[in-house]
């Protein structure tokens, strides 16, 4: 059984905000719920399913559905930190598919900006997690971890810094114009390989924004999506998959993008080459060019030269990718990326992009999370969609 | 630079691992070994992660590696440091700290050795050094 065209992106919202001090988590959940479903044209008590993942205060699902008024009959809390999101769209089809729910919201939320919070500070998971004693002492952080899957991929293929600068360059081409963004000045490579070093050989333009704010969408059934009045857009495909340290057998130039990309393009039936926009998980610059690889858009190694020469700025280079400035620039809200990541490939597809950066004719998109960390563990998840 | 200056982090040590810890603070390097398979596996299990047998025990490590990655953290911390993942002699990588060097010089593929650094409050944890 395939979720092929299943299943339908109906509503998608990013909240402006960037800080949001005097607004709480749940607030934050509930008002992209609201703009979400207004996006859609639905309502709240349309919503039959209801998708969140570690963002979500309390309880997961028990405490949202409640605090947020929903009577629901499907509920999903899977945890694989910033790719949760595509993984929740991916699971809302399957249970449309089956039957278990009509119109699923998914939400995240958070504020890690007026928190406080920082990739070069330690995150605890718990001292239950079998990994924090074999971790913790060492100062593991968001940003040396990636830090080494970079030197690691600088070492095995060549890329250099000014080619990882380069995915930096475009997201910020993209992000001047958009009025949310963050980051909204142009930065050229120089630029990026000047500013400071944080954990070598990242610099601070190869690091996402720390943002407060969230994102949803919703996800319905066909009959339901054709029945509103925004454009259609279809799930073709979808893939998830963990990847770690497999035991101490280290592979950390290749991401779980490898597994998930392949599931993703077998359901769809598609080639990386049809692909007109793609929506790329960018906590850093090298999490981009690894997942470029990993999803077939060039061949392992060869991402530095792929991404150079900005050939991913929409309009001139051959993939168009974060439209909206991404992570890098524009939003990376409760330091998760990956509902971002959907809700600009549905303004693509929708052809409602900014018009400096709307793909043109873009019927096929794909988006794609890592959430975790590149360095010691994380899940990939791929979604493919079309626009009908 | 120097780890004293660096105050590390206690490893939350659980009965699963105690022995791999309860052998740092006596300056050994435990690595766990699967009889069943015949690989070892690090972070060590109860359980083998390649074949899922049981039959897992401690062996001492040569305590001598090549560094496979690292990466010198100098932003939002006292002291710049050195992660890295070091591949040891019996074939895997544990992630450590390359230690009493100038961090800025370590670089992938050099060859290390281990040494046992104190703890704030905790058993003392393996770090590396260049060999």
């Amino acid at each position: 059984m395939s979720i092929k065209r299943k299943a339908c992106l109906v509503g998608a919202y990013e909240h402006p905000t960037r800080k949001a001090e005097d607004k709480s988590v749940a607030q934050l959940h509930a008002e992209v719920a609201k703009g979400a479903l207004e996006d859609a044209g639905l309502a709240r008590q349309d919503v039959d399913g209801y998708f969140c993942a570690g963002d979500a205060p309390g309880l997961g699902p028990l405490s949202m559905v409640d605090y947020l008024g929903l009577r629901v009959r499907h509920m999903d809390s899977t945890e694989t930190g910033g790719s949760s999101y595509l993984i929740h769209v991916a699971h809302a089809a399957q249970a449309i598919a089956l039957g278990k729910c009509n119109v699923a919201l998914v939400t995240l939320a958070g504020r890690p900006r007026s928190e406080g919070s920082s990739g070069t500070q330690p995150r605890s998971w718990g001292a239950n997690l079998p990994d924090a004693p074999f971790e913790a002492p060492y100062g593991l952080v968001v940003a040396n971890s990636y830090a080494m899957v970079a030197k690691r991929h600088m070492h095995e293929f060549g890329t250099t810094s000014e080619q990882l600068a380069w995915v930096k360059v475009a997201a910020s081409h993209h992000a001047q114009h958009n009025p949310h963004a963050l980051l909204r000045e142009v930065v050229t490579v120089k630029e990026v390989v000047d500013s400071p070093m944080i954990a070598d050989p990242l610099h601070r333009l190869d690091c996402c924004v720390v943002t407060d704010g969230g994102g949803a969408v919703i996800v319905a059934r066909p009959e339901i999506a054709r029945s509103l009045k925004r454009p259609v857009v279809n799930l073709l495909g979808a893939g998830e998959s963990p990847k770690g340290q497999a035991g101490g057998q280290l592979t950390l130039t290749t991401s779980g993008a490898a597994w998930s990309g392949k599931a993703a393009f077998e359901e769809a039936g598609v080639k990386p080459g049809d692909i007109r926009y793609a929506s790329i998980y960018d906590s850093f610059t090298i999490t981009v060019l690894v997942q470029i690889e990993d999803l077939g858009f060039c061949a392992k190694g060869e991402g530095g030269k792929f991404v150079a020469d900005g050939n991913l700025i929409a309009g001139s280079g051959r993939l168009p990718f974060n439209t909206d400035g991404g992570g890098l620039c524009n939003n990376h809200p409760a330091n998760r990326g990956g509902m971002t990541k959907v809700i600009e490939a549905v303004r693509q597809l929708r052809g409602e992009a900014h018009p400096g950066v709307q793909v043109k004719d873009c019927g096929l998109a794909l988006a794609q999370g890592t959430g975790g960390q590149l360095g010691t563990r994380h899940g990939s998840a791929t979604l493919i969609m079309e626009r009908a | 630079m120097t780890t004293a200056e660096r105050k590390i982090p206690a490893p939350a040590v659980n009965p699963e691992v105690k022995p791999y810890f309860d052998a740092a603070a006596g300056g050994k390097l435990l690595v766990k070994f699967c009889t069943a398979c015949g690989q070892y596996h690090h972070y060590p299990r109860a359980i083998c992660p390649h074949c899922f047998s049981e039959r897992t025990e401690w062996r001492e490590a040569k305590g001598t590696g090549t560094v496979y990655t690292c990466s010198v953290l100098k932003r939002g911390v006292p002291v710049p440091y050195c992660i890295a993942y070091v591949t040891l002699e019996e074939g895997v990588s544990m992630l450590t700290n390359i230690v009493d060097c100038d961090p800025e010089a370590v670089h992938i593929g050099q060859k290390v050795k281990v040494v046992f650094k104190p703890t704030d409050g905790g058993p003392p944890v393996p770090m590396f050094t260049p060999a």
